[in-house]
């Protein structure tokens, strides 16, 4: 909305990761419109605090629904949006601080329930709005100003982590290779149950490795990132450990849990099985 | 001369075993027309320690719990000691002799509660040997309690007829070992039943079923004393097309989740207690920023942090306006009765929708546990009021303007977005100075949706009051109601609308001379609010967990009007 609108004054640095994550989105988004035959108005974008959550405010073209609601809670914001109205596109917006740090609590429970909603995960390896400070994927030793003497904390493995609370869509993108990101993401919106889409969206200001991600010639550096190998077994969660045992940054699908049933199935189950008793009938049961 | 009102308590080690006799002694004596109201208090366990479950029977409208015991039944000597000294004078204790021995004192008697129970051949029927000897310590008509125990345990199984019999034995055995005995506490007046259908409830119960009437659609909550009853509630019963119940992993969750379902378009509620409600604090705030309706109920227990979950205190009106951080006064409902638990559970939801935000309803854990006869509320006449939804074009903006705007609901037209961050028309986040100005009054503006003229007044000519609320209200309406009889007439205002609250009365208590204002808790929260807005209120306070005494309202209402008296003279 910030074309149109002024009064609105965040921007994202130059060069920062999170402008291919916005255009991503929006490709991926607009492509399930097509496919399915959607409005706009059928997605909700919930966005956390940080950096990252500031792409609700930016989106181009058509405006989804949008909440930009508390620092860590997107995940139940999401919870109480789908399970009201099953039908709406429900998409997180998040950081490595937001998503993994603060609201690290609500993974889990997400992961049991399978949701379906789709988490996109902007991970700079710092917390960027508050300048710099270290976050869950800064590496060990980093010097930031809340570790003036080097980080004390060995780095979260968010993939590992996703898999191994139970996450039924695992998915690992680069914000620099946004067309094949727009395509996770379609493919995390069509998942039926929880997604995550965890995204490599470089911080230009406080955490610049864009050349570690990209490889850089000039300089002799080799890139981390490599492809998924297109005869990975996505559906194999064994194998899916197996890819994360290799080092650096893999791109692709990492594990698609087959047969994923989401909550809001179950619910339905449920209310097959469950007898609604009127009021009536309620109040009768508590009659002298 | 006939007894109008009888209290009977039943003390011992925690188990259901009490808590059943209160409520079966309640449900007898409410079949045959009295009016009936229970009292539970215990530890925050599972099973066994100290636990007392009270019962008051009358031929009128039970206000309070009763101060004093006509009959204690004592399961061992530990509950002997601690609630002997409660019995009035002329009044009975029945002591489990199984457990411990008395001298002779004249007012207490032993049975070996479990023996007779075993020799019923129903070794489960314990209650019922009790209930025997108490229906004849009342002079109970012998047919009314092997009337209701035919009734309740025929439910089509084998083995009904045995249960049956063997509670009717030992009801038998029991009322032979109070005969024997020798105690009599008169006749019982016959009651006159109260007019129309009534339903015995628990408060909880009575707000998840008014939360339902008013069109509830989606509850999220988490196990907390005394609050749970309402999540096993609704998981029960908030289950047809369109509803959604679910146990949430915290209080965090339960309250971002339900804003997200008002978010939606949903009638959203959760309920919690102290612990809980410190938890939602942020999420609530974001209710009232983004302008999302939602409802909390904060069933008010002992605090601060775990407190004592499961004692009554009102210690919560402070935080439950002021419940975050910034510039916020969220609209508080607190229900003083088992009926306005209905009623208060309906209008939280409305009043959400009304002027979309948030709205805290504040019960306590004595209402929560209490089982009282009330008229079946009529859920027809309960309005299922729905907030203004945007049908327009896309491209509105939301948030303009200084009064309530129709929200628009995602799936429809007019997308925008819900933000917490200071915000424009748009949603979109803003630190222009104006800007905080502008929205900031909007925000409060939307208050005055929710003034309207609803409390209670009589007696208005004088020129002390008392002011009351949430569960203090029956003990403090008996104490005002027995003071009357001996002639102290002062002014009564209530209501459960604590914040707004109605213009009118305010505007009433700003020309008393003195308005006291009984609450459960040590800061004398509700006066001191009342004193803010220029009313001379003082605060009657106890802080003990346990429910005001009338006995004691009277003697602390009679000497602050005696010294208010005093202080005029000397003027």
């Amino acid at each position: 909305m910030s074309k149109k609108n002024p009064e609105y004054d965040f921007k994202w640095c130059p060069g920062c990761g999170d402008f291919g994550v916005k255009r991503a989105l929006e490709l991926g988004v607009e492509r399930r419109n097509i496919e399915l035959e959607m409005p706009m108005a059928n997605t909700v974008v919930v966005a956390g605090i940080g950096c990252s959550g500031n792409l609700v405010h930016l989106l181009d073209g058509d405006q989804p629904f949008g909440i930009h609601g508390l620092h860590g809670r997107t995940l139940p914001f999401s919870f109480g949006i789908k399970m009201s109205n099953p039908d709406l596109n429900v998409v997180v917006v998040s950081g490595d601080g937001d998503f993994l740090s603060i609201g690290a609590e609500h993974i889990s429970p997400q992961a049991q329930r399978n949701l379906n909603v789709t988490a996109i995960v902007m991970d700079n390896g710092v917390y960027g709005l508050t300048k710099g400070q270290s976050s869950p994927t800064t590496e060990l030793g980093v010097i930031t100003p809340t570790t003036p003497y080097g980080k004390l904390e060995n780095p979260v493995n968010p993939l590992e982590l996703y898999l191994t609370l139970g996450v039924s869509f695992v998915a690992s993108g680069f914000s620099s290779k946004t067309r094949e990101l727009a395509i996770l993401i379609n493919e995390g919106m069509k998942h039926p149950g929880f997604s995550v889409v965890h995204v490599q969206s470089p911080c230009t200001t406080y955490n610049d490795n864009y050349d570690q991600l990209k490889g850089n010639e000039k300089k002799g550096i080799d890139s981390i990132a490599w492809d998924v190998p297109k005869d990975h077994d996505a559906s194999d969660r064994q194998a899916a450990y197996g890819l994360l045992q290799q080092s650096g940054v893999p791109l692709g699908i990492i594990y698609q849990r087959p047969d994923s049933e989401p909550l809001d199935q179950r619910v339905a189950g449920m209310r097959q099985k469950a007898s609604p008793r009127t009021l009536d009938q309620q109040l009768a049961t508590f009659k002298i | 001369m006939a007894n109008k009102d009888f209290v009977v308590r039943f003390a011992g080690e925690g188990g259901g075993g009490l808590v059943t006799s209160a409520e079966l002694l309640a449900q007898v004596t409410a079949q045959v027309g009295y009016h009936v109201k229970t009292y539970v208090t215990f530890p925050s366990q599972i099973m066994g320690g100290p636990t007392f479950a009270q019962a008051r029977i009358s031929t009128a409208p039970v206000l309070s719990y009763g101060d004093e015991l006509d009959v204690l039944v004592a399961f061992d000597r530990e509950a002997y000691n601690t609630h002997q000294s409660e019995v009035r004078d002329g009044g009975v204790i029945i002591y489990n002799s199984e457990d411990f021995q008395l001298e002779e004192d004249g007012k207490s008697f032993g049975m070996r509660i479990d023996e007779l129970a075993k020799s019923s051949g129903n070794a489960r029927a314990a209650n019922m040997v009790i209930l025997g000897a108490i229906a004849n310590l009342v002079n109970m008509p012998e047919h009314y309690l092997p009337e209701f125990v035919t009734k309740r345990f025929t439910r089509g199984r084998p083995g009904d007829e045995e249960i049956i019999k063997g509670n009717i034995l030992a009801l038998a055995l029991g009322r032979e070992e109070a005969k024997k005995s020798g105690f009599s506490l008169g006749e019982m007046e016959v009651p006159q039943p109260p007019e129309g259908e009534q339903i015995m409830i628990k408060g909880n119960d009575a707000i998840s079923i008014g939360a339902i009437a008013a069109g509830l659609d989606t509850f999220i909550g988490y196990p907390i004393s005394p609050a749970t009853t309402i999540l096993v509630y609704m998981e029960r019963n908030l289950t047809g097309p369109g509803k959604f119940v679910y146990q949430a992993s915290s209080e965090i969750e339960s309250i971002t989740s339900i804003v997200g379902a008002g978010f939606a378009g949903k009638k959203a509620m959760t309920s919690t207690a102290g612990p809980g409600f410190s938890l939602m604090s942020e999420g609530i705030g974001l209710a009232w920023m983004a302008e999302i309706p939602a409802v909390i109920v904060n069933v008010q227990r002992g605090g601060p942090a775990t407190g004592l979950p499961t004692k009554v205190e009102q210690s919560d009106l402070l935080t439950a306006i002021h419940p975050a951080h910034g510039d916020v006064s969220v609209p508080v409902i607190a229900v003083g009765t088992v009926e306005e638990c209905f009623y208060g559970g309906a209008l939280a939801l409305n009043w959400a929708e009304r002027y979309q935000g948030p709205v805290i309803l504040l019960s306590d854990h004595a209402l929560s546990e209490q089982a009282q006869n009330i008229p079946i509320p009529d859920v027809n006449k309960v309005v299922d009021e729905r907030r203004k939804t945007y049908q327009g074009q896309n491209g509105y903006e939301r948030y303009a303007g200084a009064e309530l705007s129709p929200m628009p609901i995602p799936g429809g037209p007019g997308a925008y977005v819900a933000n917490g961050s200071e915000h424009d028309g748009m949603g979109d986040t803003t630190h222009l100075a104006s800007r905080h100005v502008e929205m900031t009054e909007r925000r409060f503006g939307k208050l005055k949706l929710l003034e309207d003229d609803n409390y209670e007044r009589e007696n208005t000519d004088s020129p002390i009051a008392i002011m009351t609320w949430g569960g203090s209200k029956g003990s403090t309406r008996e104490a005002y109601d027995r003071m009357a009889e001996q002639g102290q007439q002062v002014g009564w205002y209530y209501t459960m609308q604590l914040n707004p609250l109605p213009p009118k009365l305010l505007e009433e208590l700003k020309k008393k001379e003195l308005v006291l204002v009984p609450e459960l808790n040590y800061l004398g929260q509700f006066s001191s609010l009342l004193r803010a807005k220029g009313v001379k209120a003082e605060s009657i306070t106890q802080y003990t967990g346990t429910p005001f005494k009338v006995k004691d309202l009277i003697t602390m209402i009679t000497d602050k009007i005696q010294t208010h008296e005093k202080d005029l003279v000397k003027v």
